[in-house]
């Protein structure tokens, strides 16, 4: 299949085009990630540790937003960065930035849901142990954090795979400029609507690719986890 | 110049304790008093409130009447007594890390962590397995352990409950010497245990408890020879108490 070879080809001649595309895209994800790590692993800690009139339903509302649809987080963002919109003043629609705050929108509630879930499952084993041993709630919070440090490094590669694969919310919000905002998912999208299939096949085994290391590294943390754990 | 006497936990003195959960009596105008000297061993049938009373002792719950003195105080924070529980939990880390952790807490500096750690683990006999994850140990192995962590902070009063729980006759009777070994240091041991030969054993004093009252308190040799209840006597004879 001659598409094939091409797609193959642009991969491996590391064309300039192609890997400005991917350096886009993993730069957006990962500002986004960690954007979305510093709300969430808070937030998802502190909803672990605390009680409070209402809590139950943080918890529902947090799982929930675990699905949001990523075109929802896109359209949202547009009404607020665009130029009539509360944040239009800043200028950010259509730039990486604008890409960004949308990613972090759409995966800091899978962080802090998840985090808050391990959290509270850590919390429910240590409970006792750290109140024998008087520990006060800055070490407890401490204690769990670290002990839980693999399952949480989890959490953020489940968040950089979602911001990575996702295309709704950043086609809406970046425009999908070329050279400016086009990232792997909406030049895949662009090329194969124009016919360019090589292109979007390479930019596609790339995105795979990715997204398969980001699997094989949450893989590596959780095993490195057990070795300590049980 | 006057000097202040050290802060003491003993004797801890339960005075008419009661503690309810959900309108639920759990223990029920409890008076004991846990002075220094020979182990206090809690027997009794299950739900008969022993655990209850170990963590009230502690101070992991507080009563819902009564009073709790501990030194003639009622405000002591915990930093003299130490309990392992029936099921302890070993934090995910090395077995010389989960020490280090309790020597940190206990506000040990950090220089003397490590000489504290291989004494610890030489006590309670597991010494060379520091580096070893602490949830792969044997269910012996980790009571033993948990003993050492609980010991990191140099309590005055250890309370232990169900130590020897569901282990093999080898592993009790490793977990018994080194409480042995704990009480023949001074520390004051209070622990609870269904198993009356383990009483026999370790006690100076037991406690008998029935449905969240205390029966009968006696020394070990009175106890066992000379039991005073009706419930004492069905309880040594080796009768079912429900």
């Amino acid at each position: 299949m001659p598409q094939d070879v091409s797609a193959l080809q642009l991969v491996l001649s590391g064309d300039p085009a192609l890997f400005a595309i991917v350096r886009l895209s993993v730069v957006v994800s990962l500002s986004a990630t960690i954007g979305a790590a510093v709300i969430g692993l808070p937030f998802g800690a502190l909803v672990a540790l605390t009680r409070f009139p209402g809590r139950e339903l943080v918890v529902v509302v947090m799982n929930a937003l675990m699905g949001l649809p990523p075109v929802v987080v896109g359209l949202a963002v547009y009404l607020m960065l665009s130029r009539s919109g509360p944040l239009g003043s800043w200028g950010l629609l259509f730039t990486p930035q604008a890409m960004v705050i949308a990613q972090t929108i759409l995966i800091a509630p899978i962080i802090a849901a998840l985090a808050r879930q391990t959290i509270e499952d850590l919390w429910v084993e240590y409970r006792d142990e750290l109140a024998a041993m008087d520990v006060g709630p800055a070490g407890r919070v401490a204690t769990l954090i670290w002990d839980a440090r693999f399952s949480l490094l989890t959490a953020l590669l489940a968040g950089f795979g979602r911001a990575a694969a996702e295309v709704g919310a950043v086609i809406i919000v970046g425009g999908n400029i070329d050279g400016f905002t086009r990232t792997m998912t909406t030049a895949i999208a662009l090329e194969t609507s124009k016919g360019d299939l090589p292109l979007a096949m390479g930019l596609g085994m790339v995105l795979i690719a990715i997204v398969v290391l980001v699997n094989a590294a949450a893989w590596g943390a959780r095993r490195a986890g057990e070795r300590l754990a049980q | 110049m006057t000097m202040r006497a050290p802060i003491t936990d003993v004797p801890i003195v339960l005075d008419a304790v009661s503690l309810a959960v959900r309108n639920v009596t759990i223990l029920d105008n409890i008076s004991l008093s846990l002075a220094a000297g020979a182990p206090t061993v809690l027997i009794g049938p299950n739900g008969a409130g022993k655990t209850t009373l170990l963590r009230l002792a502690m101070g992991l719950v507080a009563p819902t009447r009564g009073r709790v003195t501990r030194g003639g105080r009622s405000d002591t924070p915990p930093t003299r007594r130490a309990i392992v529980f029936q099921r302890p939990v070993m934090l995910r880390r090395s077995a010389g890390a989960n020490l280090r952790y309790a020597l940190k807490a206990a506000g040990v500096p950090r220089a003397d962590r490590q000489k504290r750690v291989e004494e610890l683990l030489a006590l309670v006999g597991l010494a060379g397995l520091a580096p070893r994850a602490a949830r792969k140990l044997s269910g012996g192995e980790q009571q033993r352990l948990a003993l050492a962590r609980a010991l990191a902070k140099d309590p005055q009063v250890l309370f232990l409950d169900e130590p020897t729980a569901s282990l093999d006759p080898a592993a009790t009777k490793s977990v018994e010497d080194v409480i042995r070994a704990v009480a023949a240091r001074g520390i004051k041991v209070v622990m609870s245990t269904h198993d009356l030969g383990e009483a026999k054993r370790i006690a100076g004093e037991i406690v008998l408890m029935h449905r969240g009252r205390i029966v009968e308190i006696a020394d070990a040799a009175t106890f066992f020879g000379n039991p005073a209840t009706p419930e004492a006597r069905r309880f040594v004879a080796g009768e079912l108490l429900v």
